[in-house]
């Protein structure tokens, strides 16, 4: 409310340079999905013209040098590794949050923290590389080919569990001291304190957090790419190769022409649609909780 | 807000001035990921030799080598593969060969398959090593992406169509191949035969088959009777003329033969 009534000239300058900054960011935004939708459209056109505009989604098989783009199987694969890998990193973030959170000794916590962070900075390219020469092999020995959704899953886990365990961190730091204090009057055990109190206070913090955890995940590429063995099929089970939609792009863009080149935009786009609900969902998951603060 | 302007201005300036300057010092070459590491230390050398020369090389695959070449994005396209019948608009210089190996985890006792067999293997009709002579291992068939050139002449010479190809892992680059491969005992798959020399030489567990008899070495390829090997091409539009000319002749020459060897090709 107050930039807008203050009338200092140097203010107001600053505040017109930022909102041509800001501008120019929501811009480039705009017109990078403006770019994706325009090298799409000759293929979402032409599916359209073959009256073939749900092959897409259906899976007759994905072939480009033969002219077949069914993509379901990738959107499928996308969904299971992602669903997989938040299924394995949530309970453990959720159990390091709540351990650096209430049970952690100062300098204990502070160690935590840092290799967390650590872990959050190492690139994709190391994590891919340690599945490819490590994981896939410890695999193989027990189930070949190795490189499947499990490893892809596992490799991912442990990508986003930084991001998982530092918003659920904060999540149940930003709740209300008074609530602890309360339960703690009451006599509550240590357990019942952080189970029935503190992490539903916090729920919506950390909901928020994984579905940021999640887009990680969706839009993660090249770890993917080198463990998930990438054979274009409906995934049925953890031991079997999977290619998800990001590492589609990455294997076939460089070689790419015409329909090709611009069905993989249209994945690209997908992608972004997807990421983008997340994102909203996630938006929305924080609202709610501002919102909540305020009234309690 | 003048002092900007001037600023901006000035820039304007420079840019211009530079790259007016630039025009007819500059080379780009775009195209297959295999030629684009031997080019680039091609270039290296071109520069030191001409000075005020600058030489951009970028990949992108086979494909855009022929299409930036053709509309004049690039003036120099790289191609790993020999040019088809529709692409006689264009002129291409051999600088180096390459051949495509079957590689198999170093443990595998299988030293020999022919080329029935490996047809077999790659349709799904043989699945495990023991139908021929192996261990008792199931097959992990590793193909490569859609796209490259390493597939579509590994398709052609088998003379399969790439959806009957039953893959248990599909990979990008050569080195994504090997890892994979020396990563699994049960493995197949088909490489450059240069990289794998090298990385059988520093120890890593593959080993490279014969092809219908013969052995699949760098030695085999340039003596010309190894089945799967390919050219790796500079084409340019057939009017260049000038630095494109220079820096071709330079490619082609003995100057440059112990960077092809350095990469473990095999110079023409």
């Amino acid at each position: 409310m107050g930039i807008k009534s203050i009338n200092n000239r140097a203010d107001h300058r600053l505040s017109v340079v930022l909102t041509l900054l800001s501008g120019g960011a929501a811009l480039l935004l705009a017109l990078i999905v403006l770019f994706l939708v325009t090298e799409a459209w000759p293929f979402l056109m032409s599916s359209w013209r073959d009256g073939a505009s749900l092959g897409l989604f259906q899976s007759q098989g994905w072939y480009p040098l033969e002219g077949k783009f069914g993509m379901l199987p990738m959107i499928l694969a996308s969904l299971a590794v992602t669903l997989g890998a938040i299924v394995v990193a949530l309970p453990i973030g959720l159990a390091s949050a709540i351990f650096l959170e209430f049970y952690a000794v100062a300098h204990i916590a502070r160690v935590f923290r840092l290799l967390l962070n650590v872990l959050a900075g190492i690139p994709s390219v190391v994590f891919g590389l340690w599945g490819l020469t490590r994981l896939v092999p410890l695999i193989t020995q027990w189930q070949p080919p190795g490189a499947s959704l499990l490893a892809a899953l596992l490799v991912l886990s442990l990508m986003i569990l930084p991001t998982i365990t530092l918003t659920s961190t904060s999540a149940l730091a930003s709740v209300p001291k008074d609530l602890l204090a309360g339960s703690v009057a009451l006599g509550l055990r240590r357990k019942t304190q952080i189970l029935h109190i503190m992490l539903p206070a916090a729920r919506s913090g950390i909901t928020g957090g994984a579905l940021l955890a999640t887009a990680r995940a969706l839009g993660e590429t090249m770890a993917v790419l080198m463990v998930a063995g990438n054979v274009v099929q409906i995934p049925t089970g953890l031991f079997e190769p999977v290619r998800v939609l990001t590492a589609n792009i990455a294997l076939e863009m460089a070689y790419a022409m015409d329909d090709h080149r611009a069905s993989l935009f249209t994945s690209g786009l997908l992608l972004t649609l997807l990421v983008w609900f997340l994102s909203w969902g996630a938006h929305r998951v924080n609202r709610h909780r501002r919102e909540a603060g305020h009234h309690g | 807000m003048r002092v900007l302007l001037k600023t901006l201005l000035l820039s304007f300036t420079l840019t211009a001035a530079l790259l007016s300057q630039a025009a007819d010092n500059r080379l780009t070459l775009t195209g297959s990921s295999t030629v684009a590491p031997l080019a680039s230390e091609i270039a290296k050398r071109f520069e030191s030799k001409h000075p005020g020369v600058r030489i951009d090389v970028q990949m992108g695959g086979s494909s855009r080598g022929i299409n930036d070449a053709r509309m004049g994005l690039a003036d120099i396209g790289m191609v790993s593969r020999a040019l088809k019948p529709t692409e006689q608009d264009l002129s291409a210089f051999l600088i180096a060969m390459d051949g495509i190996g079957l590689i198999l985890h170093k443990s595998n006792a299988v030293n020999t398959l022919s080329n029935t067999q490996i047809i077999d293997i790659y349709i799904g009709k043989i699945t495990h090593w023991k139908q021929v002579g192996g261990p008792d291992l199931p097959i992990t068939v590793v193909n490569k992406a859609e796209g490259r050139s390493t597939l579509e002449l590994f398709l052609h010479y088998f003379a399969l169509k790439n959806s009957q190809i039953k893959a248990h892992v599909v990979v990008g680059d050569n080195q994504q191949g090997i890892k994979t491969v020396s990563g699994n005992p049960g493995a197949i798959g088909y490489v450059s035969i240069g990289t794998a020399e090298y990385e059988e030489d520093r120890g890593t567990p593959i080993k490279l088959l014969p092809m219908a008899g013969q052995p699949a070495t760098v030695e085999a390829v340039a003596k010309g009777g190894y089945p799967l090997s390919r050219p790796l091409n500079l084409v340019i539009k057939k009017t260049r003329s000038g630095l494109v000319k220079d820096f071709i002749a330079f490619a082609q020459s003995a100057e440059v033969k112990n960077l092809v060897e350095a990469q473990f090709f095999v110079a023409p």
